[in-house]
């Protein structure tokens, strides 16, 4: 049984810091792994984004080959999907949950250090295809046939098909850590419906992946078939159907978009009452919304399929459910807005990042109502307009969402502020710079100029906002570097925070910044959904939370127990990657693989957890 | 982990009662409900997509019929040995656990020869026609799970004699591998019944 002693990282030496990160299985320092992780591969998609936009700047340009233009796109949406956006939400699951609740940790702490090596495996895994003969080219989503051995003989497809089922079981992995996590290790009194929203819609976020992911799965093992064993499950000629992807693929694609906007409407959810110092409105409402959003994401599908000729009958049942969806996303966007309304609002950086999050995902929501009418996505299908439509809702809703919990939570991670002044630079550069990508390219769509081709001729009238949009990407990468330099800056150099800087409402702001290991000296006992609030206004439930930041420091630390660090997560996904590498390879890395994960199984089994 | 760190874990404190351990193998059955339910849409969808070929006709509704009736027995036999080692009778949670074991494997050296037969007699091959693929790639997942099943259950017979499970200390083990078993027969039932039955 290990102590809080134990468990200090050891930072007299490199190897030492070094080791007590590859150990760790303390969910703040996972946290942090996520973070940094997330945002390099933020940085790789948003520089494969620039080289798409500098191709597309000009009619007939020449900065990228065609071949090389259908990668970018490809491994552009992949890489901001599975390797920076999902995975920086999970930074935010993995710092908050536990202290939102009132936990010492995640469920399982070494199954969270597992999701966190396999998602770094994986990705790299994929991104080494750019060196290995040819990265992914099939799109994001893979169409078939294009993915059939017939049209990419090359390990393209192979490494992007591996590659998600790898990223999937991480996904997994984590989702069932964080469910299990925030039914069952609530503090005393936080019951669900007094649960902070970001917490609600971490919880509906991970059901949807548990439930969403499989369809993928059972799609790519039958398109692995396909390349390696020779099945036709979607070559026509063999009797298979093209289409069939088409419904496995979206059937986890569209809960997959919810999973990428719930957390940043929970963390919005958070930003707003807290400056605006008020409650949020609605509260029950706002969550009940989320899960109805992802209830009924389950049932939208076929919208990304109405040019397939599904027939009219499909079309009009999905057109329906997909505009139903627009009900309980704008019951939060008022309850959001009736937030702001009488309140006396700060507009520090992470407020000006959610409103601007709250502001750009209407206008995606609204051109979303647009696609999901089947006559209009019949005119602008497969062009620009869809391409404005889903960064609006993605960049817009997402990244400002994220961004925003960055500052935000910025002081809880390092005791210290990210600079707010140029945090508002950043904001507004990203906003305008955004605006600019984007906006323009609604026009192009309804102009006609289809996505995914490397160029365009001169003659068509599409020069003048393709420029527009290039400039705004170039923008966008601008104050990227802004925010990056700030973060690198605030770490060291930024002004001492204290643990409370914010007035926040909810538990982690009643503790020391940053965390101690074991989070809370005493488990809180909450009675309200704003117990912070309760101590600091002295109304109604002083003293409901027991933790004084100050008695933390040396009172109690040697009592509590603390799980023992472990390396049998890190050996674990090594072994997984590198059968997934033998598949592709060669066929040694395969046994390699296997025997490191079943050392590795049999090692994680007979360790003590502590 | 010693009978003193056991304790402890019971202790504690979770917000619904229920164990972390068992609450996580129900999220994690719950995900496999969807993934045995994709693979089993595209099987119903090739049910007759055979382009001429071998198809259902090649089933044998005899043997399956025997093999699954073991495997739904081995889902009573779980339920015994769970509660033979609660009742602190360590012989006979051993037996019924290994009974379980035997019956797996049973199924198992089943679905084997099924296998052998098709492919050597019946010529069908997963790359044959669309009934193959999607019934090898069906039938070839549950019965890995299965597989799993047997190991994890040796796994839990060998640290019965390793100081585990006795009477008197928790049987989140046993407990765990028994939901699992119980999924992947209850799976079981929907595929004969989809499949082989109608």
């Amino acid at each position: 049984m290990a102590t809080v002693t134990a468990t200090a990282p050891d930072t007299r030496t490199f190897a030492g810091t070094a080791w007590s990160w590859i150990t760790t299985v303390d969910h703040k320092r996972i946290a942090v792994l996520y973070l940094v992780t997330s945002l390099a591969f933020f940085m790789l998609g948003g520089l494969e984004a620039l080289l798409m936009r500098l191709q597309l700047a000009t009619p007939e340009a020449d900065v990228v080959s065609a071949e090389r233009f259908t990668e970018l796109f490809t491994m552009h949406g992949t890489t901001m999907v599975f390797l920076a956006l999902m995975p920086l939400s999970a930074a935010f699951f993995n710092l908050l949950v536990p202290l939102m609740i009132g936990a010492r940790d995640v469920a399982f702490p070494r199954l969270n250090a597992l999701s966190y090596w396999i998602y770094l495996f994986g990705g790299i895994f994929m991104n080494i295809s750019f060196v290995a003969g040819g990265a992914p080219n099939a799109g994001w989503f893979g169409y078939a046939p294009l993915t059939d051995t017939a049209f990419e003989a090359t390990h393209a497809i192979d490494f992007w098909a591996f590659g998600l089922q790898i990223l999937g079981v991480s996904s997994i992995l984590a989702s069932i850590n964080f469910i299990v996590t925030i039914i069952n290790m609530r503090a005393p009194g936080m019951t669900l419906n007094r649960m902070p929203m970001f917490v609600w819609m971490s919880m509906i976020t991970a059901f949807l992946i548990i439930f969403a992911f499989p369809a993928i799965t059972i799609g790519l093992v039958l398109l692995i078939f396909d390349r390696y064993i020779e099945t036709s499950f979607f070559i026509p000629e063999g009797g298979g159907d093209p289409v069939l992807w088409q419904h496995l693929f979206w059937v986890f694609g569209h809960p997959e978009v919810y999973i990428l906007i719930l957390p940043a409407m929970g963390i919005v959810s958070e930003i707003l009452p807290t400056y605006s110092r008020k409650p949020l409105f609605g509260y029950a409402v706002v969550a009940y919304s989320g899960a109805a959003i992802a209830l009924v994401g389950f049932g939208v599908w076929t919208h990304h399929m109405f040019t397939v000729g599904l027939g009219p009958i499909a079309d009009t049942a999905f057109a329906i459910s997909t505009m139903a969806i627009a009900v309980p996303t704008g019951v939060k966007i008022f309850n959001w807005i009736a937030t702001l309304y009488g309140g006396s609002i700060s507009f520090k950086s992470p407020m000006l990042f959610a409103v601007g999050m709250v502001s750009m995902f209407i206008i995606g929501g609204l051109s979303g109502v647009m696609l999901g009418s089947p006559p209009i996505d019949a005119q602008v299908q497969d062009t620009y307009f869809v391409v404005a439509h889903l960064h609006y809702v993605l960049f817009g809703g997402t990244v400002f969402g994220l961004f925003g919990g960055i500052y935000h939570w910025f002081p809880k991670f390092t005791g210290r502020f990210m600079h707010d002044g140029w945090g508002k630079v950043h904001w507004l550069l990203m906003l305008i710079g955004f605006n600019l990508t984007f906006l323009p390219q609604h026009m192009l769509g309804i102009d006609g100029m289809p996505r995914r081709v490397h160029t365009y001729a001169a003659d068509m009238g599409f020069d003048l906002w393709n420029m527009m949009s290039t400039v705004g990407s170039l923008m966008i990468g601008f104050s990227f570097l802004i925010f990056i330099i700030n973060a690198l800056r605030s770490i060291r150099h930024g002004e001492p925070s204290g643990s409370d800087p914010w007035d926040g409402g909810t538990l982690e702001w009643t503790i020391p910044s940053p965390p101690p290991v074991y989070n809370f000296a005493h488990i809180p006992i909450v009675d309200s959904r704003y117990p912070a609030w309760d101590i600091k206004r002295g109304g109604g439930h002083t003293g409901a939370v027991a933790t004084a930041p100050e008695a933390d420091a040396e009172a109690d630390e040697p009592d509590i127990h603390m799980p023992n660090p472990s390396y049998w997560p890190i050996v674990m996904a090594a072994g997984m990657v590198l059968a997934a590498c033998g598949l592709i390879f060669h066929q040694a890395f395969i046994l390699l693989g296997a025997v490191l994960f079943a050392i590795s199984l049999i090692g994680w089994i007979e360790e003590p957890a502590g | 982990m010693t009978a003193e760190a056991h304790a402890h874990h019971e202790e504690h404190h979770s917000s619904t009662g229920l164990d972390n351990r068992k609450l996580g193998m129900w999220a994690f059955l719950g995900s496999e409900t969807m993934f045995f339910g994709s693979l089993i849409l595209v099987m119903l969808i090739n049910k007759h997509n055979t382009l001429g070929g071998p198809g259902q006709e090649v089933l044998d509704l005899v043997l399956t019929s025997f093999t699954t009736f073991v495997l739904l027995t081995s889902s009573l036999a779980m339920v015994l040995s769970l509660a033979a080692f609660r009742n602190g009778s360590l012989l006979w949670g051993r037996i019924w656990l290994g009974m379980v074991m035997l019956m797996g494997l049973i199924f198992l050296g089943g679905q084997v020869y099924e296998f052998t037969e098709f492919v050597t007699h019946k010529h069908l091959t997963p790359s044959t026609n669309l009934f193959g693929a999607s019934f090898y790639t069906l039938v070839g997942f549950h019965g890995a799970h299965v597989a799993i099943g047997v190991l994890w259950l040796g796994t839990v017979l060998a640290y019965s004699w390793r100081g585990r499970f006795q009477p008197g200390m928790d049987m989140w083990g046993i407990e765990l591998v028994g939901l699992y078993w119980h999924f992947v027969d209850l799976v079981w039932v929907a595929i004969f019944t989809l499949i082989y039955l109608i």
